[in-house]
């Protein structure tokens, strides 16, 4: 059971260990629509929410691959057929002169890629998120750790779930208006 | 709750590995290193001396304008640049910003590659001296074409005069290698600055900077979602710019060693060029680095293992370049060429002989005194090899420029170099640029990484369990 308005219930830590320890029981209790909030990477994190693989490698490999292709090809479209210039008798398709440029535009887009792929994959810039409502949690950038339990996740009950994240001995746990 | 005034302070002090407590000093805790970074921002008052050494940045900045005003107005007659030397102090200065540069992208990308520790409270403001060298650099070629208004015909685009660029021209090369890093340089900044900005954006007291932070923060939450992506997107930028910073100064000695010029057609230029960025550029890191952790006692994080260890490869990076000078004077006399061996001896013994045992001098014999760890390990001493080798490698491009232009094949188009008050004016100019960008930086962006420096806490790493 739910009530409208509410985004979820969100549990608060101040060490490290004890954010990953709740994380990996509320997983394993079946909770699946749950994040938790660090100030700094927490390796442990991710495996204890077993989240995915990130596909931002992907992304990557193809923007390498297209500023590549892109850079080469500029380069022999430009020097054998849109303009040919005989300089110092050098052949039009000059390939290995045509290297350094076509390096730097595969790194260019592979590095675009890589910044744009992760604001993209995690839904940034983004002006307003609930987590927000949480008056404490100013301090996720600071020295505390949360974890979010979402009210759209099946095993979700505003009782059982709020009693099950006390159980983890947060400091405290606050709903989440939306 | 027994912390529940203040957890940071109550955190036992649980003994750390000694490897870890010389990058952070003893007692710090995520609080402690948040507070004490954030509020050079956004609480301390701005110490008086911040606006002395701004307002002599500043007053630079606009005598580099007065400079580039009258530069464009006559045109760059008023450089000394002329023929044979067509290459003057513009270029020397390009190569000796761009090769500062390298340094922050060593730090910041090489270094995370290869888990040295003690990157991580250096890293930020390496960084972000990388992008005012490469702002101090482009100034140079782009005003060098003479008509710097139709700089853009360097890059390739559909245009009403049909003409595309030459891509089999280093200069070109150049183009492609500089903006790029330029770019790179800044995204990788900017991306290792989101979380930080988050922690200004909730810590701030006044509106407007909450707002102006939390426009830049984008909304980051510390997700830790978000954090696996991050920490993907991170790893693979300092992927992405290991090989781009060596490529940029291979391509800035391709501007040199593809040319024919006794002294220059050598294939030794991109290592030894390399090797010297990093050598200038980590000067550039300590001449920055010393004064700003004593003006804001910065001392428990810029520790002196960092001084030390940016000492050390200072040393190394230097070796190589003396190595290279060996080199190149070795390689003059074994080619058996009469114009490279000319180039050498001219070198030595020619109306720039001063120039040239001065670069010996400065960077080949003074940084052998950083073998003694007494020297190595004195700040005011580190702090003067800083401007020695900043001044060596200086010297090191004015040779390689002047000295192999100004006499190459035909006697009769000898010629000598010098530059003029416009050539130095400019040059003090991007000086005051470059500081005038560091004095705000440090004032409105946190000089160090707050959320690498949490990572290195003691306590920070939470073991895996694997099953």
């Amino acid at each position: 059971m739910t009530r409208p308005g509410l985004y979820g219930l969100m549990a608060e830590f101040s060490e490290p260990a004890a954010v990953v320890a709740a994380a990996r029981k509320v997983h394993e209790a079946g909770y699946r629509k749950v994040d938790a909030f660090s100030p700094y990477p927490v390796e442990a994190l991710t495996e204890a929410l077993a989240l995915p693989r990130s596909r931002l490698p992907l992304f990557v490999l193809l923007g390498g691959i297209a500023g590549l292709a892109a850079g080469y090809g500029l380069e022999y479209w430009a020097s054998v057929i849109e303009y040919p210039m005989n300089i110092g008798g050098k052949p039009f398709h000059s390939w290995p002169a045509f290297v350094p440029p076509a390096f730097e535009t595969t790194i260019l887009f592979a590095a675009l890629a890589a910044v744009l792929g992760m604001l993209a994959l995690n839904g940034l810039p983004e002006p307003y998120h609930p987590v927000f409502n949480v008056p404490t949690f100013a301090l996720a950038t600071k020295d505390r750790f949360f974890l979010c339990v979402e009210a759209t996740d099946p095993h979700f009950d505003l009782d059982r779930t709020w009693s099950f994240l006390l159980s983890l001995e947060p400091r405290v746990v606050s709903e989440v208006e939306q | 709750m027994a912390d529940a005034a203040d957890p940071g302070l109550a955190r036992d002090a649980t003994p750390a590995p000694p490897r870890r407590e010389e990058l952070v000093g003893p007692g710090h805790d995520f609080a402690s290193v948040t507070e004490k970074i954030s509020s050079i921002v956004l609480q301390r008052r701005t110490p008086w001396g911040w606006f002395v050494g701004f307002a002599i940045a500043f007053a630079l900045l606009q005598g580099m304008l007065l400079a580039v005003g009258y530069l464009l107005f006559v045109g760059i007659g008023v450089w000394g640049v002329t023929i044979p030397i067509g290459w003057g102090m513009d270029i020397i200065n390009f190569v000796w910003w761009i090769g500062i540069g390298h340094a922050g992208t060593l730090i910041s990308a090489i270094l995370l590659l290869l888990r040295q520790g003690w990157r991580t409270s250096i890293n930020r403001f390496a960084e972000a001296m990388t992008l005012f060298a490469v702002a101090c650099a482009a100034f140079y070629p782009v005003f060098h074409t003479g008509r710097p208004w139709l700089a853009y015909w360097l890059f390739p685009y559909p245009n009403t005069m049909g003409l595309w660029p030459n891509f089999r021209s280093p200069l070109i090369w150049d183009v492609f290698a500089v903006s790029t890093y330029g770019t790179v340089s800044l995204l990788f900044w900017f991306v290792g600055l989101v979380p930080d900005l988050a922690t200004l954006r909730d810590r701030a007291r006044s509106k407007p900077w909450k707002i102006l932070y939390g426009i830049l923060a984008m909304g980051w939450r510390g997700s830790a979602r978000h954090w696996h992506n991050y920490d993907t997107a991170y790893l693979l930028l300092a992927g992405l710019a290991t090989p781009l910073v060596v490529s940029v100064h291979t391509v800035v000695s391709f501007d040199f060693a593809i040319g024919i010029i006794p002294g220059w057609h050598a294939t030794i230029f991109p290592p030894y060029f390399v090797a010297g960025a990093i050598y200038a550029g980590f000067a550039m890191v300590l001449t920055i680095a010393i004064p700003l952790r004593k003006f804001y006692a910065l001392e428990d994080f810029i520790t002196m293992r960092h001084l030390e260890n940016m000492a050390k490869v200072m040393l190394a990076t230097g070796l190589i370049v003396a190595y290279g000078y060996m080199m190149e004077a070795f390689m003059a006399w074994y080619s058996a060429d009469t114009y490279e061996r000319f180039a050498i001896w001219n070198r030595m013994t020619g109306p720039y002989w001063k120039m040239y045992w001065a670069l010996i001098l400065c960077n080949v014999v003074a940084p052998n005194t950083l073998w003694v760890k007494n020297l190595r390990t004195s700040v005011p001493y580190l702090f003067f090899m800083s401007l020695v080798v900043s001044v060596g490698m200086w010297l090191e491009r004015f040779v390689i420029i002047v000295t192999s232009l100004h006499r190459d094949f035909l006697p009769s188009s000898w010629g000598i170099y010098r530059g003029t008050f416009f050539d130095w004016s400019a040059f003090i100019g991007t000086l005051g640029l470059f500081s005038t960008l560091l004095f705000l930086f440090v004032r409105f962006l946190p000089a160090i990484s707050i959320f690498e420096m949490r990572t290195i806490l003691p306590g920070a790493e939470v073991e895996e369990e694997h099953p």
